[in-house]
């Protein structure tokens, strides 16, 4: 399956998830799995979203996600799931 | 599923401890493009060439940008040109128009460096070897990015002690063909002992004749992840140690497996080697150096340091050979000096000298590499040098490299800098004794008993 795994990390505000939801949303992209932690005001956020359901391509979905970061002041990054498997699982 | 904890730990390993690949290397074998005619077969070199690595370079990129993975490097590595440029080159010019070739067509696919301006003379030079060998000075100096490596003894055929003689008097050419430069002709020249047909890394990459028509091998690195693993494990046994550097190791080849698997794919050329290896770069923190230090040793070159070398060396390979099956190339530790922080550091302390980097390479996975010397050391003494290297790679069975570069100007105390990758280095002294008498003997040194195993 073509899955990416999402990340987010910055300073807490309102509203980060639902603007990142609601662009996947928007895309086509199904959420699969999602966790979020507040490390020393910081807020850390991990998604993994299949890309079957959309039309847009990997590049498209990272920069538009990154674009979103910058609009509210976080980091997003997208990478396919395989470097992490590949690091954590044997 | 992956949970969070994971994915932190690798995006941490790349954004805060330079773990990349550093480089994805297309060997290309030339052996098809033979012709009696130069023109005709520069021609046949630049179409073979840019046909099979136009794509590699958008290819390495668009990997990176979707597993979030610095990929530092994309290079090429061509069949030793001394024996694809025999039947047409004359004179040592006609070799030197190879280069030419080679460097334009590097450039247009856009990879960094291409290797393979070499000869294999381990045991006796053909007048094309030796053509070539003599064409190295204008070569490096006539081009950018053409990267030129001689294999001068080997375990089984002992040591071609006529070519090491040569490449004392070529290495000093080549630093003065180049000193504009601060020598840096001589920093894409190593002479070998068992040379691997499937090293990516340069400058001693080549694309050997025993390989397929074209390969991706696949050079991963990692010494700042090692580094920063072994700072949570301070003051505990070895037991622990080694643990923690075999589990780093696994987890820095797999991505390199990854990304080799994913470059073949979708480049449509067999996948070859990992080499993993721990190669540094002159990036704070990413340094071999430092992982000795961290190990316990207060400089590189400290009482210890081989030992520690050793050790590291050694877990590095056996936390990578369970990440990937075909492990190859050089696959171990690095220990250049111009191109690692710590080393310099240990170098300008006095802490380490060109005796104990010999001893270092006896462990490690090349040679004396990168290492800026007097430009007014003799030809013999370069010889001498490299012939003691050799010896080291040839009784051990194990690949052992040369690449000194004799600033041309400068003297002991001074640095030289030689920009990116490659660093700045502080001069070090050489032993200044005569080996005159020894390297000037002619012939080679007899294969070692051990090699005869039929």
């Amino acid at each position: 399956m073509n899955k990416i795994i999402i990340t987010v990390v910055g300073k807490d505000t309102v509203g980060i998830i639902a603007k990142v939801c609601t662009y996947l949303a928007d895309s086509g992209i199904n959420i699969l799995d999602i966790s979020q932690t507040i490390v020393s005001g910081y807020f850390n956020m991990m998604m993994i979203a299949s890309m079957e359901g959309t039309a847009k391509d990997f590049n498209t979905v990272a920069d538009d996600l990154e674009k979103l970061g910058k609009e509210i002041g976080v980091v997003i990054k997208c990478q396919r799931e395989e470097i992490f498997d590949s690091m954590h699982r044997i | 599923m992956i949970n969070t904890k994971e994915v932190i730990e690798t995006n941490e390993m790349i954004e805060k401890e330079n773990l990349d690949v550093r480089t994805i290397t297309m060997g290309i074998s030339l052996l098809d493009c033979i012709d009696s005619d130069l023109e005709a077969l520069k021609k046949k070199i630049y179409n073979k060439i840019y046909e099979s690595a136009k794509d590699l370079v958008q290819t390495g990129d668009q990997i990176s940008r979707e597993f979030g993975i610095p990929i530092v490097n994309k290079r090429i590595s061509v069949t030793p040109i001394a024996l694809v440029g025999g039947a047409a080159c004359k004179t040592k010019e006609d070799f030197a128009e190879i280069a030419k070739t080679l460097d334009e067509v590097a450039k247009k696919v856009g990879v960094n460096f291409i290797g393979g301006y070499s000869a294999l003379v381990s045991k006796g030079m053909t007048q094309a070897d030796r053509l070539l060998i003599e064409s190295i000075p204008l070569a490096l100096s006539q081009t950018d990015v053409v990267c030129s490596s001689i294999n001068v003894g080997s375990t089984k055929t002992g040591i071609n002690m006529d070519a090491v003689r040569l490449m004392g008097t070529i290495i000093k050419d080549t630093a003065e063909a180049t000193k504009e430069n601060d020598s840096l002709g001589c920093a894409k020249l190593v002479v070998f002992c068992n040379a691997p047909d499937d090293n990516p890394f340069m400058a001693g990459a080549f694309h050997g004749v025993t390989e397929a028509d074209r390969i991706i091998n696949v050079g991963v690195s990692g010494p700042g992840v090692v580094k920063t693993a072994l700072e949570k494990v301070r003051g505990e046994n070895f037991e622990i140690l080694c643990e923690t550097i075999k589990k780093t190791a696994f987890k820095v080849t797999r991505v390199g497996q990854l990304v080799a698997k994913e470059a073949s794919k979708r480049l449509g050329v067999p996948f070859g080697i990992i080499d993993l290896s721990l190669a540094p770069t002159p990036a704070i923190g990413d340094s071999v150096a430092d992982i000795l230090h961290e190990i316990g040793v207060e400089h590189a070159g400290a009482p210890g340091t081989t030992a520690a070398l050793a050790l590291l060396n050694d877990q590095v390979k056996k936390g990578g050979v369970m990440a990937s099956s075909y492990v190859g190339g050089l696959s171990g530790a690095f220990i250049p000096v111009s191109e690692d922080q710590g080393m310099i550091n240990a170098v300008e302390a006095g802490a380490l000298t060109l005796e104990k980097l010999e001893a270092m390479t006896c462990v490690c996975s090349v040679g004396l590499d990168m290492i800026a010397i007097p430009g007014d050391t003799k030809d013999t003494t370069i010889a001498g040098i490299i012939s003691d290297e050799m010896a080291i790679g040839m009784i051990n069975q194990k690949t052992t490299a040369v690449r000194l570069i004799p600033v041309i100007g400068k003297g002991v105390g001074e640095t030289v800098e030689f920009g990116g990758l490659l660093g700045y280095a502080p001069i070090m002294p050489v032993n200044g004794f005569s080996c005159d008498a020894f390297v000037n003997r002619g012939g080679r040194i007899p294969a070692p008993v051990h090699s005869f195993k039929n």
